[in-house]
Order: C-alpha cells, then sequence, then structure tokens
C-alpha cells in the first residue's frame, strides 16, 4: 500500500503543473465551502447573540391593528393598549417577571443654542432592567419620577455628545417639544443593535410625562407597545397565555373575534432568523458544491489523459506481473490524492479567506469543524467517484495492446 | 518431468474489417528445461506472435499452451498475471523500463506485485543488478544509462523474480555490435546457470548463441534444429 502511495506520489509530481491546475477545481470549491458555510455560521452566532442578549425569555406586546369599517389600520395606531392594562399584566399575571410599557415619539432636543433629532423613549423604570441599560453617570429614572410625572430624562451617549460636548450633562436642562427636562443621567453606551441603529441615540422619560405632555394622542394613556419578561424561558407559552385570557377579558372581546393587539415570542424570531440563515447556507453551500463537482470533472478528465498516455507504463507493470486489480488501484489513488490535496489546500484557502472576511469586512465568520469534515468528506467522494472510471479503463486494457502502444 | 513448454496446434487469428489475418496456423513444439532457444523468421513469420502467447501476454484462437505442466491457454487475467510475474521474465528490445524509477526501483518492481516486503525486495533488486554488472549504477534513471546498460536493468529485472524462463524479444535490436555482443554473453551465462532462455531475433549472429533454432515462417514452423552455440564472452 505504501508502496503504490509512493508510486501515485511520484507520478503527481512528475507532472506538477498539470496536478496543481487539476486540483485547483477541488481547491477552490472546498474552500467555498468553508467560507462560506463559516460567514453563514457567524451571522447566524451573532444574530443569536443580539437576541440572546435581548433576553430569550422576552415577549413583545403590541397593540393590533383596528379594523375601521373595513380598513385595517396600521398595527398599534388604535390605542386598544394602555397604561392599565400593562399594569394589570404586572400585577396579575404570574408567569411575568418584568414589563416595559413604552410610548415612542421622535423630537428635536435643544440645549442653549444646539439642537439635535432624537427618539423620545416614554417608559417604566423596568425598562433599563429589560433592555439592559445601565447609567454611566448621575442615575436612572426610578418609581417617583413615575408617579409625579416628573420632567426628568435620561439620555443616551451619542445625545450627550452632540448637545453636551465636554460637558456634564447631568443636572442641566434641556428642552423636548418646547418643555424643559432636566437630565439626571446618561446611559453607558450599548453600541448599535443588530438593526443598524444606534442604540445610544436617545432620551428617556417617565411614561407618564410623555402620555400627559409629549405625545399628542386622540387615545389617552395608550402604549404603543410593551417588552415583557417572562420568569423562565419555559414559562413563554404559559405567560402569553396569561396575558392573552386578561387582555380579551379587559377589552371585552367575545369569543371568535380577533384579538386586538399582538403577542409575538423572541424565540419565534429566534427561529425564522435561523430558518433564513438555514435557507442562506445552504444556497452558499449548494453554489460551493457544484464547483466541487466541478472540479471532481476536471480530476476525471485529467486521469483519462493520464491513463491514455500511460498506456505503455500500464503495458510494461502488466508483463511484469501487475494485475488489473493493481493497476486500478494505482490510478484510484493518484485520483484520491490529487482530490484530497485539493481538499486540504482548500481548507487552508477557506480558513485564510473566512480570516480575510473578518479582518476586512468586518463580517463575523465562525469555521465550524462539521464544514471542514463536510468538504474533507466530499474531496474524498469525488477523488473516488471520479477516478473510477479511468481507473477501471487503464485495467480493462490488455497487456499486449498496452506494451504495443506507442 | 514433463516438458517446461509444450505448445500444440496453436492458431492466432486477427481479425481486421472483414479479412481474417491468421498470424499462427498450427503451431506445435516443446522446450525443455536449460534450453536455449532462437525463434526466427522474417517479419510477419509468427515469432512476435509466439512469443507473445509463451509469454502469456496474449491468449491463443484455437490450441493448448502447457507451461510447466500447466495448461494455460484458459486461465483469467489475474492467473496470467500472477504467471508473467512468478514463472516469466521478460526482455524487450525497447528495454521497457519505467523512465521515473531509478535502475534499483525498476529490478525491484516485480517483487512489489509479487508480494515482497521492500527491504528484502531492495536487497534482491541489488543481488540482480551485481549479476549483470550494474552494482555502482544502482541510483541512476533509466535516461542517465547507456542503451546498453539499460538492457542490463530489464535483464536484472527479469532475474529478480528468480523465473525458470526469461523471454527475451529482439533483445539487441536497438544495440550497436559490441554491446549485443555482451548482452548474448550475459544471456547465455544466465542460461548456463539453468534458466531456459527464449530468444527472439532476425539475426544468424544473435541466433548463434543458442542451442536451438525454431524457424517460422508465413504463420508455421518450417524448421526445428539444434546447434553447438556459439561461445559467449563472460562479461561478469
Amino acid at each position: 500500500m505504501f508502496e503504490t502511495i509512493r508510486t501515485a506520489v511520484s507520478s503527481l509530481w512528475a507532472n506538477k503543473m498539470r496536478s496543481m491546475l487539476t486540483m485547483l477545481g477541488v481547491v477552490i470549491g472546498v474552500g467555498a465551502v468553508i467560507a462560506m458555510v463559516a460567514i453563514g455560521n457567524g451571522a447566524s452566532r451573532q444574530m443569536e447573540g443580539v437576541i440572546a442578549g435581548m433576553g430569550v425569555n422576552m415577549i413583545v406586546l403590541r397593540p393590533g391593528a383596528p379594523n375601521a369599517g373595513g380598513v385595517r389600520q396600521s398595527a398599534g395606531s388604535g390605542g386598544t393598549l394602555t397604561l392599565d392594562d400593562v399594569r394589570a399584566i404586572e400585577e396579575e399575571c404570574w408567569s411575568i417577571k418584568n414589563v416595559a410599557p413604552q410610548v415612542n415619539t421622535s423630537s428635536q432636543l435643544i440645549f442653549e443654542n444646539r439642537n439635535w433629532p432624537s427618539q423620545v423613549i416614554g417608559t417604566t423604570p423596568g425598562f433599563f432592567d429589560i433592555r439592559e441599560f445601565q447609567v454611566q453617570n448621575g442615575r436612572l429614572l426610578d418609581k417617583e419620577d413615575e408617579r409625579g410625572a416628573a420632567k426628568t430624562a435620561v439620555i443616551g451617549e451619542t445625545v450627550a455628545r452632540e448637545l453636551f460636548g465636554n460637558l456634564d450633562p447631568v443636572g442641566r436642562s434641556i428642552r423636548i417639544k418646547n418643555i424643559p427636562f432636566e437630565v439626571v443621567g446618561v446611559l453607558a453606551p450599548k453600541g448599535q443593535s443588530a438593526m443598524g441603529q444606534d442604540q445610544d441615540d436617545t432620551v428617556i422619560v417617565p411614561i407618564t410625562t410623555a402620555q400627559r405632555r409629549l405625545v399628542r394622542s386622540a387615545f389617552a394613556n395608550s402604549v404603543n407597545m410593551a417588552f415583557v419578561q417572562a420568569k423562565d424561558v419555559s414559562m413563554m407559552e404559559s405567560a402569553i397565555t396569561e396575558m392573552r385570557a386578561l387582555l380579551r377579558q379587559r377589552h371585552r372581546l367575545p369569543l371568535g373575534k380577533e384579538d386586538d393587539f399582538d403577542l409575538r415570542n423572541m424565540t419565534q424570531m429566534l427561529d425564522s432568523m435561523a430558518q433564513t440563515t438555514r435557507v442562506m447556507s445552504l444556497l452558499l453551500g449548494s453554489v460551493a458544491s457544484i464547483s466541487l463537482l466541478v472540479g471532481g470533472i476536471g480530476i476525471m478528465n485529467i486521469m483519462l489523459v493520464s491513463v491514455t498516455e500511460r498506456t505503455r507504463e500500464i503495458g510494461i507493470r502488466m508483463a511484469i506481473g501487475a494485475r488489473a486489480g493493481d493497476i486500478r488501484t494505482q490510478f484510484l489513488l493518484e485520483a484520491l490524492l490529487l482530490s484530497l490535496a485539493g481538499g486540504a489546500v482548500g481548507i487552508l484557502l477557506g480558513f485564510a479567506a473566512s480570516l480575510g472576511v473578518t479582518e476586512f469586512l468586518k463580517w463575523p465568520t465562525s469555521v465550524s469543524g462539521g464544514a471542514i469534515a463536510l468538504a474533507a468528506g466530499f474531496s474524498c467522494f469525488v477523488g473516488i467517484f471520479f477516478g473510477l472510471y479511468p481507473a477501471w479503463k487503464a485495467s480493462l486494457l490488455r497487456p499486449i495492446d498496452a506494451l504495443r502502444f506507442e | 518431468m514433463a516438458a517446461l513448454i509444450e505448445v500444440k496446434d496453436l492458431v492466432k487469428t486477427y481479425r481486421s474489417g472483414d479479412s481474417e489475418l491468421r498470424a499462427l496456423d498450427g503451431v506445435s513444439f516443446a522446450i525443455e528445461r536449460g534450453e536455449f532457444v532462437a525463434i526466427m523468421g522474417p517479419s510477419g513469420s509468427g515469432k512476435s506472435t509466439t512469443m507473445n502467447m509463451l509469454g502469456c501476454l496474449d491468449s491463443p484462437t484455437e490450441g493448448v499452451y502447457m507451461l510447466d505442466g500447466k495448461d494455460v491457454s484458459n486461465l483469467s487475467g489475474d492467473e496470467l498475471a500472477r504467471i508473467r510475474n512468478v514463472t516469466l521474465g521478460f526482455v524487450f528490445q525497447g528495454f521497457n523500463l519505467l523512465p521515473r524509477l531509478d535502475a534499483l526501483g525498476n529490478v525491484a518492481l516485480p517483487l512489489v506485485y509479487a508480494g515482497v516486503e521492500p527491504k528484502e525486495r531492495a536487497a534482491r533488486a541489488m543481488r540482480a543488478l551485481g549479476k549483470v554488472g550494474l552494482g555502482s549504477r544502482v541510483k541512476h534513471r533509466p535516461s542517465q544509462l547507456s542503451g546498453g546498460q539499460q538492457q542490463r536493468v530489464a535483464i536484472a529485472r527479469a532475474l529478480v523474480g528468480d523465473a525458470p524462463l526469461i523471454l527475451a524479444d529482439e533483445p539487441t535490436g536497438n544495440l550497436d555490435t559490441k554491446t549485443s555482443e555482451e548482452i548474448m554473453g550475459l544471456l547465455a551465462q544466465i542460461n548456463e546457470e539453468g534458466k531456459t532462455v527464449i530468444l527472439v531475433t532476425h539475426e544468424p549472429d544473435i541466433a548463434g548463441y543458442a542451442s536451438r533454432v525454431l524457424r517460422f515462417k508465413d504463420g508455421k514452423l518450417v524448421e526445428d534444429k539444434k546447434q553447438t552455440p556459439k561461445r559467449g564472452e563472460r562479461h561478469v
């Protein structure tokens, strides 16, 4: 066996250029598989990380789309979800740990002679827990602020930088929709969200203040959405059931009528994202597989040429005692070595490509052992599958014809 | 003991298109152990075809070929390969060495297919090369050797498996007169040491080394005569 491997290596080595070009197809195919899967994995891992960061036990509650005489309005515009609903959930739903209702608006913020547009979120103190916001300077909003509808605000770092420059914002006053608010704290930076939003470009005020002074809604007391945190991932389902029952009861929805609110599970979002990246990986993988296939055909082509070229060698070997099986093994092994060497180089290339993508495009990548095993296995298979026919053809030669071949 | 080779009514026909060529037309002869036989005849007489049959490289259309007491006319490809490996040693006109292997590698090759261990292979190949006077050239590739030296390597390859029968097909066809004499001397010596040698040639000079001449014409054996062999010069 060792002898046969040495023979195969030496005959491949004798045609270095040709062997290298033949391997190229497999190199590119395997490299592409590894790099593609690494990019796909990296992307889905990042998604998972972001969503897990938001908490897998998170449920998003939104008002439903109202139906005004058959015309459906956009979700959240009907004012069907109120602060009282949220309070009721907080008090009555057993599976829930934390609730943070939100009233969203956007406004030009003004400090002295500077101004900056930003989103303003009116919410309750639970918000900071749920979204994992921390304060870097000053304090967060508390129950007192909420109860008294205080004109206090916590600002994100981007807002602090744009409005205050080097000044310390804590204790200073900014104007939101011409109403002066006192800045009581600056949030620790969180950077961009998975959707590319700057999470530090925000102002947070008590929900009561936002409802009374900032949002002129026809539906007083309505909220845009609420983040609900279940006590545990295993309690997601019961939390949703409890909330649905409570809200239907509070909204007096008769049996058979649609919910006028929308409960969405973060794990569902996670699943759908995973689904997307799976499809993506599959697509990229199949493109890469096609190039592996083309590489395999290249190997077969070259092996066929090689068999013809070495007919005389085959004849000599047969004349001194090589059996058909020996000849077959020899050529099969050459094809296998070609594709394995191509596979090995391809794995290195795929690694390098993944590193390059991370380095220069800043995309996260993750080279998986599975992808490497897959690529190695596939190149093995390509070698055997496409080497079989030429090897078989070589072994069928009759010694006398092979010896006479010029 | 039975004759080493016994052929009876050997027929070989080649078909090309509609016409049929009868390359061998009912040939019978026997060759005893230790003989040095020259097969002679003009081109197309059937001497090369006979040689291919004897070498188990081709099988006869009709007739029986008994080699070492065994009928080999209807053996499978693998069984024939085994016979070529163990019982026969070939020496060709064009040397037929593998260009990428050095002399040692070429000589050891039959032992690879015989399944001999690498260490023993090398030792036996060295001995065979020493026997043909190339003990100092074992690492040379065929392209680095002269024609005569290449043919010596080929002879060493035929000897390495210790086969009882050496088949030489025009072994001096590509060599000059002096080298031809050296090679023939070597073959004569191998014959003296007990091997049966069968030689195909069309040169009477070369055939003179043999102790028996089979002459072919038009696919038939036309003459079978014993002769006193020319004494080869010793070169080893």
